[in-house]
């Protein structure tokens, strides 16, 4: 008889507090005290968003394909809470990606969308967990799902190269990279403070909505254990 | 007592199995056949066909067709495990466990190129496509190779989703994201091949379509028996 699961805190954890703190002051910084863009004006702003969430969506569906990978092998429930935690938030960032991008090309590109190379792929990615978190819906056997999900995930990964290949065939209309060249980031200084800082807090964001989310896992959970205990 | 039959050689019963099963009812292929038909059909008239060349629309066609018509045949293909236990007992088989993926997707491919054979021929009679000798062998390997593809991938999820509620509705939902990198290439080829280009132009599709096959075709066999419920 294991001891009944101690009632969880109440109100938001410190590292939420904190890393919505970092994303206001981010803003703060981007709208206020970062000049706009010589050609693009205000609409160029969006880079703070669009970029930074589209950092945390990639990192977020890697760190799921690799937990389902290591759940494979080691079974702890932790990692695939960890992989169902982070394909959600991963899924809610690559929708401000595909929302932001938009609002951004239709002054820019004059197109609110385009079938270019990224903006398929990201597409594509977003149907992929969107998929993923259906699956993990209608399975309510806890280790099934987890089995499934986690093959799901390694697939998912394995994908994305191939979609990358096939619409990179494709002529691509999307800004190359500023920042990431070998040539060095191609930004005023200014910009690249404010830039980074945003990736900063996005990334503690992303933390601490994947630990609210696991801590939400691990309840379920218990209260799930605690109900088959009770009938048993 | 006999050993354990192979890898090989269990994966041939199981896909005789379900291919005999096929053979006498017929219902499933008859299905997909009257539904590739229906669409190529349907197709034609959602577009005006004076301003766009038959040429250039039945690639397209041919693709989404396949694609769809792919996709029953797939979700039979676990469908006929589900009841008096079936599964069961092919899970209690002395057989390795990829042999029951392997045996699936030979008899998912016979189905697809079955379904496949018809619906070309289809096309090119309904599309009035300009096809040689040279342009029918091209076409069928690209669909060879199209197909293999699609039926890893399909019998992959085909497995998975059979014991989920929604089966029909998230067999496509999970596996038409992965049909992308075989029927854009697959289309490609196509359009390349009606319109009299040199093959060698759409080299760069054809090495896409072919690792696709290669990586999918090993990576699914591998983790298929995960989607395995003891």
């Amino acid at each position: 008889m294991s001891a009944p699961p101690a009632a969880p805190a109440r109100g938001p954890h410190a590292l939420s507090l904190v890393a919505l703190a970092a994303v206001a002051a981010a803003y703060v910084r981007a709208i206020w005290f970062t000049p706009p863009e010589a050609v693009q004006g205000y609409a160029q702003k969006i880079l703070y968003v669009h970029a930074p969430a589209a950092w945390v969506a990639f990192l977020a569906f890697g760190l799921t394909a690799l937990a389902g990978a290591f759940w494979l092998f080691l079974k702890d429930p932790r990692l695939d809470r960890f992989a169902e935690s982070s394909a959600e938030v991963g899924v809610v960032f690559t929708t401000a990606v595909l929302t932001t991008g938009p609002l951004w090309g239709r002054p820019i590109w004059g197109t609110w969308w385009t079938w270019d190379a990224r903006l398929t792929l990201t597409l594509f990615l977003w149907f992929v967990y969107v998929g993923y978190l259906v699956l993990r819906g209608v399975i309510p056997e806890r280790e099934q799902r987890a089995r499934y999900a986690a093959v799901l995930g390694i697939l998912g990964a394995l994908l994305i190269p191939f979609i990358h290949l096939s619409v990179y065939l494709f002529r691509t209309l999307h800004p190359l990279p500023v920042v990431a060249r070998t040539d060095g980031p191609q930004m005023p200084p200014v910009m690249l403070i404010t830039f980074f800082g945003c990736f900063a807090a996005f990334t503690l964001l992303y933390v601490a909505f994947v630990r609210a989310r696991m801590a939400l896992a691990a309840e379920r959970d218990a209260l799930e254990d605690a109900a088959v205990g009770g009938t048993a | 007592m006999n050993a354990a039959p192979g890898l090989l050689a269990s994966a041939w019963t199981i896909a005789r199995k379900d291919l005999a099963i096929e053979f006498r009812t017929r219902s499933a292929f008859l299905s997909a056949l009257v539904l590739s038909l229906l669409a190529i059909v349907i197709f034609y008239f959602a577009w005006d066909p004076t301003a766009i060349r038959a040429t250039d629309l039945a690639p397209g066609v041919l693709w989404v067709t396949f694609t769809f018509s792919g996709l029953l045949g797939l979700h039979r293909s676990f469908g006929v495990e589900q009841h008096d236990g079936a599964m069961d007992a092919l899970l209690v088989a002395p057989v390795p466990r990829e042999s029951i993926f392997l045996g699936k997707a030979l008899a998912n491919l016979a189905f697809v190129l079955g379904v496949q054979a018809v619906a070309l021929p289809a096309v090119a009679l309904f599309y009035n496509l300009p096809l040689d000798g040279r342009a029918f062998a091209l076409l069928a390997g690209v669909m060879v190779l199209a197909a293999l593809g699609l039926v890893s991938i399909g019998t992959m999820f085909a497995g998975m989703t059979a014991n989920t509620r929604l089966a029909e509705l998230l067999l496509p939902v999970l596996a038409l994201p992965f049909f992308v990198p075989i029927v854009m290439p697959a289309a490609k080829l196509t359009a390349a091949v009606l319109a009299g280009r040199p093959f060698g132009e759409a080299v760069a599709w054809l090495r896409i379509l072919l690792a696709f096959d290669l990586v999918f075709a090993y990576v699914c066999m591998l983790v298929f028996p995960f989607t395995l419920d003891d």
